[in-house]
């Protein structure tokens, strides 16, 4: 929005602004959220044989025991992956931010691969890994004769999905972090505040907006996730129930899109608890340039066991990643703790094959997350600082397409776009690559607006009301004040936004209509439907991890570059 | 490479055939874009499309990869402004779908011997809606280095998998999930009664290690290891075996043979391209390409088994394969939506239930062999008559009534409407949960009673 914005400085001196930003954003959910997923749920609401409107569905429901038994899964996975995930998180966050500790970038760029788990491989690397006849139990049974089911129905849902999101809670954590004024924590320390406490007391209470964004972005994405529990077989939950029941034949009964429905109310219910909880509180501290914690030296047997500790986090959370990288050498890995044989033929199948995909996606990808984190700092930006009315709304409805399943959104897509033929060629809407980017900016959106909402709730109002007394207009203070002290929340934005965008594929695959505009993910799909597919699939997915890492490795040196230049200049 | 320059051969030898014999399949040379929708495998694919754009230098295949659910639901939304011109998939229940939709175009292929039946399902639509060019049986595949460190014996027929040895090893699709496992349990059904029928197919689930969502996860569990036996499609064994996994893979004696399909798509932008496709593949060539490692497919031209491998399976010649089961599609028809809701219901979805009765069972009979004793044999007997208890009779099964709860017609307001399907699936499950754990009870109560 700050470039459309800009555009329009003069008009914004009579305030209209922000109102006409809403306006645009608004018509931008409602054209590409609102209407497709009204198009396919209404059904929810409609009596089968009749068409009339009925709340008789809804009643079905809550009388069924297995939509039931999945509610309470749900509910138990997501909540025990918050845990699990906040323990990885935590530590990782804290030790990096906090200690002086050597190669802290290359850590935090690691803690977010995981977010990069490519659909279907994922779960196979995990499954060759930790599962009953994976590597782990295969040495464990041969050498002990005891195994562990990591992998065994719920425990291995919440095993996975703890990895695969933990990513958010760090990423989140780590920002709020930095952007921590050190004065607060010198005065603790003058008053005696140590250690633990110190901890407990002040730091992580004045890095909570990121920690609940994070938390609840994990419980919602948890919540709302189907390819994790459907590729471990578990079906009694929500997300997969919902989707078993929309994409099979024959089956066009209104109870899967009341389960879409359930969803997303129960996502929006998260929501408006983690803002209840984070009401009348106040976040933001004035002072910036020496921002974040005071680094401190570990002394050597401390910094031995963060090193530990670190490691052992890293180990466990790049596991799958360990396990994709060996899937993509194996010539064959069966029943064995690892493959018998290596080999850089897939290597060579996907450089020939599938070069296309990779420049897909990286265009897909970087322009859904850059159309994101405009959309979210714009959002942000309404809901905090602006007394619009129903400027919330906007927050509620771009989070929402958190809770819409990739397949009906990719439905309402084709649905809502179909018939409209493009101007000049006369193809159908829907086949234009534009509207990928558009579907995965909305499913991606939910990330981007939380990292930015978290960034504004950390700077202060004063420091824009300073700009303004000084002369600036709102737009100006919007451009050279508001969005560059929010670099840090915005980038990380982008790069969740990005990461997960590259490797989506349940929207996706209803909408593309080409192999030659198909992304990453799509080609993956392909090579994994078949036994000699596998290699090529993994190594495809190893090129997916490496694209998205490295993109974000150097955002945060760029990122890194910026602080100390600005910290210089101070 | 090896595969490609064979293929670039074979389409060679095809086209040089064909300008010899002065066949008139191309009267109108094909060319321009061919927009191919398929649930098939890239091996597969790209095989033929090879093969084709060989034989036909002018058409470009546009190959786009759906699983079949995806695939229909594709075709249906994209019908209003459509730019499909094939549909290329397995199972003949969703080119039923799509025909009953209206948006197949019938085309009798030119390619003469290509006989009426394979097995005991007919080869073509007999409104020539689509065609089959390939056929697939149903068997067991397994990891051997998984049998033989779990020490399990090799499963020959589809009852051997009951046996308490292999519980908790065997793997399946769910049927509403794959339009061929439906296939398979619908034979089982057909071949042995409604009653018994379900009595089988229950017994096999009992012993289910899992069962997936996606037809790929059988074969794709078997080769990594992560459960030792699957019951799948023949060539997801015959390719995965080619690709180098440790597994073998067997037919039963009773198994179903089921014919893979094409059809054009109606108002397809290049409909000459898209015939041009469907003779292709049924041209000695185009069979010839399914007999690939990769592939592994059933040629339906029967002259094509002449250039097979030794032990390449026949269906034209062994009588065993499908013959055993004459299939009635008719009935298969009227109750497909609710086998495939009863099967979801009281297995899929109480799978652990199920499970844990059986082992009972298992236990239960275990004692008894050593030990015998009338009164827990015949408590023994009630345990599996509730497992194997049905809420739905054969005739209930194929009633249009209760069918009618499965379908989304919009019916006139004056017809009686029939129950909601969520409310029967409750009451479905209601009634499995209850028999499973009454079934559980009695079976530890005989055991007890030998101890």
């Amino acid at each position: 929005m700050t470039s459309l914005a800009l555009t329009r400085d003069r008009i914004a001196r009579v305030r209209p602004g922000p109102a006409l930003a809403a306006l645009l954003i608004a018509a931008f959910l409602l054209l590409f959220l609102v209407v497709p997923v009204v198009q396919v749920i209404f059904v929810a609401f409609q009596d089968k044989t009749t068409g009339a409107f009925t709340l008789v569905n809804f009643a079905d429901f809550f009388r069924n025991d297995l939509f039931m038994r999945s509610f309470a899964n749900s509910f138990y996975v997501s909540a025990m992956s918050v845990v699990v995930a906040s323990l990885l998180a935590l530590p990782l966050a804290y030790l990096t931010m906090r200690f002086e500790f050597r190669g802290a970038v290359l850590i935090q760029s690691l803690g977010i691969i995981p977010l990069i788990m490519p659909p279907f491989i994922g779960a196979v690397a995990m499954q060759l890994l930790f599962g009953r006849n994976g590597s782990v139990n295969l040495l464990l049974r041969d050498h002990f004769g005891v195994s562990i089911p990591f992998m065994e129905g719920l425990n291995g849902v919440i095993f996975v999905q703890s990895i695969h999101y933990f990513p958010f809670i760090l990423i989140n954590l780590s920002a709020s972090l930095k952007n921590i004024d050190r004065a607060m924590e010198e005065s603790a320390q003058n008053l005696g505040c140590h250690g633990f406490r110190l901890f407990r007391r002040i730091v992580f209470p004045l890095a909570m907006p990121g920690y609940v964004a994070g938390a609840s972005l994990v419980f919602i994405k948890v919540f709302d996730d189907l390819g994790t529990p459907l590729l471990l077989n578990v079906n009694d939950m929500l997300a997969p129930q919902a989707y078993l029941r929309i994409s099979s034949i024959g089956i066009a009964d209104p109870m899967g899109y009341v389960i879409s429905v359930v969803l997303i109310a129960c996502s929006l219910l998260a929501l408006w608890v983690s803002a209840l909880a984070m009401r009348g509180k106040d976040y933001a501290t004035v002072q910036r340039g020496g921002g974040g914690l005071a680094k401190r030296r570990l002394k050597p047997l401390e910094l031995v066991a963060a090193y530990a500790v670190v490691l052992l986090i890293l180990v466990l959370v790049l596991a799958p990643h360990v396990g994709l990288g060996l899937l993509s050498f194996a010539t064959i890995w069966s029943f064995s703790p690892v493959p018998d044989a290596f080999t850089l033929k897939h290597y060579q199948t996907v450089f020939t094959e599938s070069g296309q995909y990779i420049t897909n996606t990286l265009l897909y990808a970087s322009l859904a997350a850059l159309l994101d984190v405009v959309i979210g700092t714009a959002i942000a930006y309404l809901v905090l600082r602006t007394k619009l009315p129903g400027r919330q709304w906007l927050d509620y409805i771009a989070m929402a397409a958190l809770a819409v399943p990739g397949v009906v959104l990719g439905i309402g897509y084709l649905r809502s776009f179909y018939g409209v033929p493009m101007p000049f060629t006369g193809q159908p809407l829907s086949n234009f690559w534009l509207i990928l980017v558009f579907a995965l900016a909305i499913r991606r959106l939910p990330y981007a607006l939380r990292a930015c909402t978290a960034a504004l709730q950390q700077v202060s109002s004063s420091l824009e009301e300073a700009a303004e007394n000084l002369g600036a207009t709102k737009l100006r203070t919007v451009g050279r004040i508001v969005v560059p002290l929010m670099s840090g929340g915005i980038l990380a934005g982008f790069v969740t936004s990005f990461a997960t965008a590259a490797v989506e594929l349940s929207a996706t695959i209803m909408l593309v209509h080409s192999q030659s505009d198909a992304p990453l993910a799509y080609g993956l799909y392909v090579y994994m439907q078949s036994a000699a597919g596998r290699g090529p699939g993994a190594a495809l997915g190893v090129f997916a991890v490496v694209i998205v890492g490295l993109g974000t490795y150097l955002s945060h040196v760029v990122i890194e570059r910026g602080r100390r230049e600005r910290g210089q200049d101070h | 490479m090896l595969r490609t320059t064979r293929t670039l051969r074979n389409a060679a030898a095809a086209l040089a055939v064909l300008l010899l014999s002065g066949t008139a399949a191309f009267a109108e040379d094909p060319s321009g874009k061919l927009v191919i929708v398929t649930s098939f495998p890239k091996d597969m694919t790209t095989a033929f499309q090879q093969a084709f754009q060989k034989a036909n230098p002018k058409v470009t295949v546009e190959i786009l990869n759906r699983n079949t659910n995806a695939g229909v639901k594709y075709l249906q939304e994209t019908a209003s402004n459509n730019g499909t011109d094939l549909f290329w998939a397995s199972a003949p229940d969703a080119f039923e779908v799509l025909k009953g939709a209206g948006l197949l175009q019938p085309y009798k292929p030119q390619v003469k011997g290509i006989p009426d039946i394979v097995g005991a399902y007919p080869v073509n639509d007999p409104g020539g809606f689509y065609a089959g060019f390939a056929a697939s049986g149903y068997g067991i595949m397994w990891n051997t280095r998984y049998m033989k460190a779990n020490n399990l014996p090799i499963p020959k027929e589809w009852a051997d998998l009951a046996k308490p040895v292999y519980y908790d090893h065997v793997a399946i699709s769910a049927p509403s999930r794959s339009g061929t496992t439906h296939l398979t349990i619908e034979t089982i059904l057909q071949g042995e009664g409604w009653e018994k029928g379900w009595r089988t197919n229950k017994e096999l689930a009992g012993n289910y290690r899992t069962i997936t969502e996606r037809s790929f996860g059988v074969p794709d569990g078997v080769n990594s290891g992560a459960f030792g036996i699957g019951i799948v499609i023949d060539f997801f064994a015959l390719s995965s075996q080619a690709s180098g996994f440790p597994v073998e893979f067997a037919y039963p004696t009773i198994t179903t043979i089921v014919p893979a399909n094409v059809a054009v798509v109606k108002n397809a932008p290049n409909k000459a391209a898209a015939e041009g496709f469907v003779d292709f593949l049924l041209s000695p060539k185009g069979q010839e390409v399914l007999l690939e490692p990769a592939i592994r497919r059933l040629p339906v031209n029967p002259v094509t088994y002449e250039k097979a491998p030794a032990g390449y399976p026949n269906p034209f010649k062994d009588t065993s394969l499908g013959a055993q089961v004459s299939f009635d599609v008719n009935l298969s028809q009227a109750r497909y939506n609710v086998v495939d809701a009863l099967f979801d219901q009281l297995v899929t979805f109480q799978l652990d239930d199920l499970k844990a009765a059986t082992q009972a069972i298992h236990k239960a009979d275990a004692a008894l062999a050593k030990k015998p004793n009338d009164k827990a044999k015949a408590l023994l007997g009630e345990a599996r008559d509730l497992v194997a208890a049905m809420p739905v009779t054969a005739e209930q099964a194929a009633d249009p009534q209760l069918a009618g709860a499965f379908t989304v017609e919009r019916k006139s307001a004056t017809d009686a409407v029939p129950e909601r399907q969520a409310q029967v699936e409750q009451k479905w499950a209601a009634f499995a949960k209850e028999n499973y754990a009454a079934a559980r009870r009695k079976a530890d109560e005989a055991a007890a009673l030998v101890r």
